[in-house]
């Protein structure tokens, strides 16, 4: 057994980075993902659909998970040895493979764009994607954080997995957080995460009263709306709107980037788009070195005239 | 309530980041700044001290080398006092080991509420927090966007990828923050000039019973064989807007076929 991959179920889904890395995983033998969650029958189906031959399955009701899947996590370790387990950005995976490596000494190995095994080999991007940096393990298992779409889902034609259903352990004292309320917030428009075309603003956008502009192009372009970190903190979008290291991390055909400079940790999350397009008053901001195409000028002048040449378009 | 704070001194966000070829760490100025992830758990640690009668704010943080001028930034926001590890064993240490170390300082100060940043501007594992909250085996609500205490519940609202859940569990507990989570004073004249009498206690792995080969890059069970700048993307072309700049864009829409 090599890999082991961590999945947590959302919407009756299993994560979308579980998906991804079991397709990685196949690559290095047979795949056991570590599920968290209700254990809905598609969640499972999908798995096993990318290659998953076993599952194991722990439901920690309304329980806060980490604590109790990381203690599941490493007995499962004990018995099965993995070389690697691979975990995706999502808050649980990060919960998880932090309390699991203080639990068993293991190394956690961040920002993955690509694994290999024998000998353990991460490579990894830093400082927002500019340098490359290449790490080996020299303890066992290592624990690997991979990057948002670092591999393409693909599925295997596989068949059901072996699902067993863990016992939720208990971890006293750490395991005593319990979520008494679960709130969703409503999204329009298409997904941030899979849409062709992405207008993201940031803080030269002026405001919430000029916001409007930046979801009048994106629907104009069939496109979903991002923001930075800078408008998120500000309260201008939900967090959910966030593109960046500590948002979503998008590759769209199309990236129009309207009044945002450029910081590290926002380019790290869109800097694969296939065509990057900036808009920014300051000629010297950093987004224009990535650019294919930079517009120097005003938001405010910039952005009513191309909305008002796109509808004239139909 | 005894609160704790963990922050990090990091190089200018503002300045390009580098890592030294030989080591493989980061190159760090002789001046660092607070990372701006800190300041927010800086503030909700003064809000809720606020909030509760007779409680304390510590700051911890490994500090490699540079100036105290990021601690004295947060001692000026208003925290009480600061304990900083600094030991030449500690150079190369992964997440884990920092970890373990704030965890064995936040202990030997006594705490009931510990407060982190989601993740380091110039290191984002982002499992220091949670790997603090295995040692001291307290739940670890990370994420959180808000954090309020009351009769010794700490309740946060912890960002989901939908949304956000409600998450309560009694002291002690690790909390990690978001950014967005409150607004970050600024530290006032006074607050500047008190900072520079608040105690600094400085320990080292030895003080805190860790032996040498539980720190620095010896401990980290990884090993960066290689380094290397990724090829940046090819700045394409640039336009000053002169009223017509917004057909450039519809052009390339159109080449890219979007439009």
């Amino acid at each position: 057994m090599t890999a082991i991959v961590f999945s947590e179920e959302s919407d009756g889904h299993g994560s979308a980075s579980a998906l991804e890395l079991s397709t990685k995983a196949r690559e290095f033998g047979d795949v056991t993902v570590f599920h968290v969650g209700a254990g809905a029958a598609d969640a499972i189906a999908e798995l096993g659909d990318h290659g998953a031959t076993a599952v194991h399955h722990l439901d920690p009701g309304e329980g806060l998970p980490a604590a109790p899947a990381a203690a599941a996590l490493a007995d499962l370790i004990a018995s099965e040895a993995p070389s690697v387990v691979l975990f995706g950005m999502g808050y649980t995976d990060r919960d998880v493979a932090g309390r699991l490596s203080a639990r068993t000494g293991s190394p956690v190995i961040a920002a993955a764009v690509n694994v290999s095994i024998d000998p353990v080999v991460v490579t990894s991007e830093i400082f927002g994607g500019a340098e490359r940096v290449v790490t080996e393990a020299t303890a066992s298992p290592a624990l690997v954080i991979v990057r948002p779409k670092a591999f393409e889902p693909e599925p295997s034609g596989g068949g059901a997995p072996a699902v067993t259903v863990v016992a939720t352990p208990d971890v006293g004292r750490s395991g005593s957080a319990t979520v008494t309320e679960r709130h969703v917030e409503e999204r329009e428009g298409p997904d941030l995460e899979a849409a062709g075309v992405v207008v993201s603003g940031g803080r030269g956008v002026g405001g919430t009263d000029n916001w409007h502009l930046i979801e009048e192009l994106a629907e104009q372009l069939g496109g979903a709306v991002g923001a930075t970190r800078a408008v998120v903190d500000s309260g201008w979008v939900p967090y959910s709107l966030q593109v960046g290291q500590t948002g979503k991390t998008v590759k769209p055909a199309v990236y129009i980037a309207v009044g945002i400079s450029g910081a590290m940790q926002h380019l790290v999350g869109m800097k694969d788009a296939t065509t990057i397009i900036a808009i920014n008053k300051d000629p010297d901001a950093p987004i224009f070195a990535i650019a294919d195409l930079g517009v120097v000028g005003d938001v405010h002048q910039v952005l009513p005239k191309l909305i008002e040449e796109l509808k004239a378009r139909g | 309530m005894k609160i704790a704070v963990c922050v990090k001194q990091i190089p200018d966000p503002a300045t390009p980041y580098q890592l030294d070829p030989e080591t493989h760490l980061v190159v760090r100025p002789q001046e660092q700044v607070l990372d701006d992830t800190d300041r927010y758990g800086v503030e909700v640690g003064l809000q809720l001290a606020d909030a509760n009668e007779g409680s304390s704010v510590t700051l911890f943080s490994m500090s490699p080398s540079g100036s105290l001028q990021g601690i004295r930034q947060a001692l000026a926001m208003g925290a009480d006092k600061a304990v900083i590890i600094d030991d030449e064993a500690l150079r190369g240490s992964a997440a884990l080991t920092t970890a373990r170390v704030l965890a064995a300082a936040i202990e030997r100060e006594g705490f009931d509420l510990v407060i982190a940043g989601t993740e380091s501007t110039d290191g984002y594992t982002g499992v220091v927090p949670q790997q603090i909250a295995e040692i001291l085996d307290t739940p670890s609500l990370s994420f959180s966007r808000s954090v309020e205490v009351s009769d010794g519940t700490v309740r946060v609202e912890r960002q989901t990828e939908g949304g956000y859940d409600v998450v309560e569990a009694p002291l002690p507990v690790v909390v990690a923050v978001t950014a967005g989570s409150v607004e970050a004073r600024y530290p006032t004249f006074k607050g500047i000039m008190q900072a520079k009498q608040k105690p600094i206690d400085e320990l080292t792995a030895a003080d805190l019973g860790l032996a040498a080969d539980e720190v620095g890059s010896g401990g980290a069970g990884q090993t960066i064989t290689e380094v290397a700048p990724i090829e940046a993307r090819q700045a394409g072309e640039v336009v000053e807007d002169e009223g017509e700049a917004h057909l450039a864009i519809v052009s390339l829409l159109e080449e890219v076929k979007v439009i």
